[in-house]
């Protein structure tokens, strides 16, 4: 079940959360909005959702929501078929996890609904899927973080719905359950290959867990692609920075009117004579955890902070101390003009930023 | 390193004591004014009561609370608390309902609305109704035409009786309301319950012992209402008197254990509500303060 957003517009008060989006997301596949607080990404969701209702405008297109190309914008939320997991997962706290479950099943009208017996089954079915079959009777206050998200990512399930939307679901969960309900949710859609959207502000959690990410900012979406792509090929300085560490480098020898990004692994330090390209710099500080040695470098000539990610051994093999004077060598950095890029109101084409080769 | 940090704790306890808690003897003193308050204030006089209603024998205060004056003073009582009760829970849900769930202009005048009554002396409510419907009120005219009394009848009662206690189940449902949000309810749309299903079978369980508990001081209130009562009752003996108004008249006419034979009556159902109260009010803060701290908890988990 494909979904498309048309030019959406939603404003609270003077607040604006999306501002004409436009959204495609293809059939069973899992896509994640990924933005920072207040970017619009929830409310894009919610209003996938039919939670809540876009602005009116002059285009009567503006604002339409089409599931596998049929119009859905004034069908109610209860009849979209869509399953939506909440932040908290808002279960319901005087039922218990069965009759959590059971809930979409047992409020159908009465011609509709299944036989007592036929929800029980699939009840169980499902507390099998989430690996909770026996804890049927607990209420949520006695189930953990992670057991409550699969829960109520069951009950969204009971409806067979042809559209899952998960609002943060990892967002609640310390680190450990996180990652452990990341790799499970991964493989349950592999099975189900349902339909999936998710909202998160963690950019590893969507480049890990997604097929495709939408990267959105200020109530726009700022790119669309394959988190490969997303990553190796940001259309924005915005994208550049909020998808992993990065090095702004605005003044020095680069051109006028343009902002350098180099990502830490993408450079080189060296203790010799690197060429008249090399930048001169000081170390600041070492720390090495895992197969990564981190180091901060203060730069000679403008003073600007670059933190750098070098292999341990490497690292082992130069040696370095704070107050070391060294030469930094950038493999790969993008150049972007730095003024009118985001203030004009041109569509973020990837032309705009060109790779540029070291020897900046 | 672990030697001094636990060198440290040993030093730091017992100052720590030192300047934190409070001497004993503050303590046995604060102890003796609250228990010895409370006694003069409240047991004794209470005692009292049911010393004063008892003295005369079982008889007696068998024969005061029988006495037909007596039985049509509880049979109106009841039947203000009967109409004034289920008249706030309903408005008291709807209430609830709309200020924890919407967003709307005028929500925070409306909140203070609903406290109104709290605020104004209940004699003012019932000159209220009298100004409105007595016989020189303003639709004064209207109701005599039509041969309907309003004042110095049961609806007049009814009415100041609903007037003085209708803040009182808003106002536990509200911040409990508040407090569990409206995601469940949400939830419950999405999952095919429409407005009616959702109301009972999730916002209702919910709600259900901040309601209880607002029906518990909402009767008790309109049971003990005295001054709106009184200004609008008119004290006609066996039809508009009140158990309270009832207890005022006897103890005027100086049938003092009559009167405190009465008085026990609703010396006892203060007791009754107080009961129902605390065991009400345990599970209705339990229910509080799991909406409370239900997503601290999710973090902690």
């Amino acid at each position: 079940m494909s979904i498309e957003v048309r030019h959406a517009w939603k404003r609270f008060g003077t607040f604006t959360a999306l501002a004409g989006v436009n959204l495609s997301v293809p059939s069973g596949r899992l896509t994640a909005l990924l933005g920072p607080s207040g970017s619009g990404k929830t409310t894009l969701l919610r209003i996938i959702a039919g939670l809540e209702s876009p602005d009116a405008t002059s285009d009567p297109e503006s604002g339409k929501v089409l599931f596998h190309g049929e119009d859905v914008s004034n069908v109610p939320a209860g009849r979209r078929g869509v399953g939506f997991v909440f932040q908290h997962y808002a279960l319901f706290r005087h039922l218990t996890v069965f009759e959590n479950i059971a809930f979409g099943l047992s409020v159908r009208p009465r011609r509709d609904r299944p036989s007592p017996r036929q929800i029980a089954d699939r009840v169980n079915e499902l507390l099998d899927l989430i690996q909770l079959s026996g804890l049927g009777g607990r209420y949520p206050d006695q189930l953990s973080g992670g057991q409550r998200q699969r829960v109520a990512l069951a009950r969204a399930l009971a409806v067979q719905p042809r559209v899952l939307l998960l609002d943060e679901p990892f967002g609640a969960l310390d680190a450990r359950v996180r990652k452990d309900l990341r790799r499970w949710l991964r493989t349950l859609h592999e099975r189900l290959h349902v339909t999936t959207v998710f909202v998160t502000h963690d950019q590893e959690e969507a480049l890990e867990l997604a097929d495709e990410v939408v990267v959105m900012n200020q109530a726009k979406v700022e790119q669309v692609g394959a988190p490969q792509e997303v990553y190796d090929r940001p259309a924005s300085p915005f994208v550049i920075e909020f998808l992993g560490n990065v090095n702004r480098l605005e003044r020095g020898r680069t051109p006028a009117k343009s902002v350098l990004y180099v990502r830490p692994h993408d450079i080189d330090i060296r203790r010799e004579f690197a060429g008249e390209h090399a930048v001169p710099a000081r170390v600041l500080h070492v720390f090495s955890a895992g197969n990564y040695g981190r180091v901060s470098l203060s730069r000679g000539d403008t003073g600007d902070t670059i933190e750098a990610e070098v292999p341990r051994q490497q690292l082992r093999e130069l040696n370095l101390h704070d107050g070391d004077r060294v030469n930094l060598v950038f493999r790969h950095v993008r150049l972007f003009p730095a003024e009118g890029f985001r203030e004009e109101d041109l569509p973020s084409e990837p032309s705009a930023a060109r790779d540029a080769g070291s020897g900046i | 390193m672990s030697g001094t940090a636990s060198t440290l704790v040993h030093v730091a306890q017992p100052h720590r004591r030192r300047t934190l808690a409070d001497p004993p003897w503050l303590k046995r003193i604060l102890l003796a004014v609250a228990i010895g308050f409370v006694a003069l204030f409240l047991v004794i006089p209470l005692g009292a009561v049911f010393v004063e209603a008892l003295r005369g024998g079982l008889r007696l205060y068998w024969a005061a609370l029988t006495e037909p004056d007596a039985l049509s003073a509880v049979r109106l009582t009841l039947l203000a608390a009967a109409i004034a009760v289920p008249c706030n829970v309903v408005f008291g849900l709807a209430a609830a309902w709309t200020i924890a769930k919407f967003d709307f202009r005028g929500k925070s005048v409306l909140t203070t609305l609903i406290d109104l009554p709290f605020a104004v002396s209940p004699v003012i409510a019932g000159l209220v109704y009298v100004l409105m419907f007595g016989a020189q009120g303003w639709m004064g005219e209207w109701l005599a035409d039509r041969d309907l009394r309003i004042i110095f009848a049961t609806p007049g009662i009814v009415l100041a009786t609903v007037f003085v206690t209708f803040p009182l189940v808003a106002r536990e449902l509200i911040p409990l309301m508040q407090a569990q949000g409206r995601d469940e309810e949400l939830a419950a749309l999405t999952l095919g319950a429409g407005g009616w299903k959702t109301f009972w079978r999730v916002t209702l369980p919910n709600a259900k012992w901040g309601l209880f508990y607002g029906v518990v001081l909402c009767n008790a209130r309109a049971m003990g209402e005295f001054g709106a009562v009184s200004v609008v009752s008119g004290h006609i003996r066996g039809e508009t008197n009140t158990i309270p108004l009832h207890v005022e008249i006897l103890y005027n006419e100086y049938q003092t254990q009559a009167a405190f034979a009465v008085a026990s009556l609703l010396t006892l159902l203060a007791l009754l509500t107080m009961l129902l109260k605390s065991l009400i009010e345990w599970r209705h803060r339990r229910a509080l303060l799991a909406a409370a701290h239900a997503e601290t908890r999710t973090f902690a988990s």
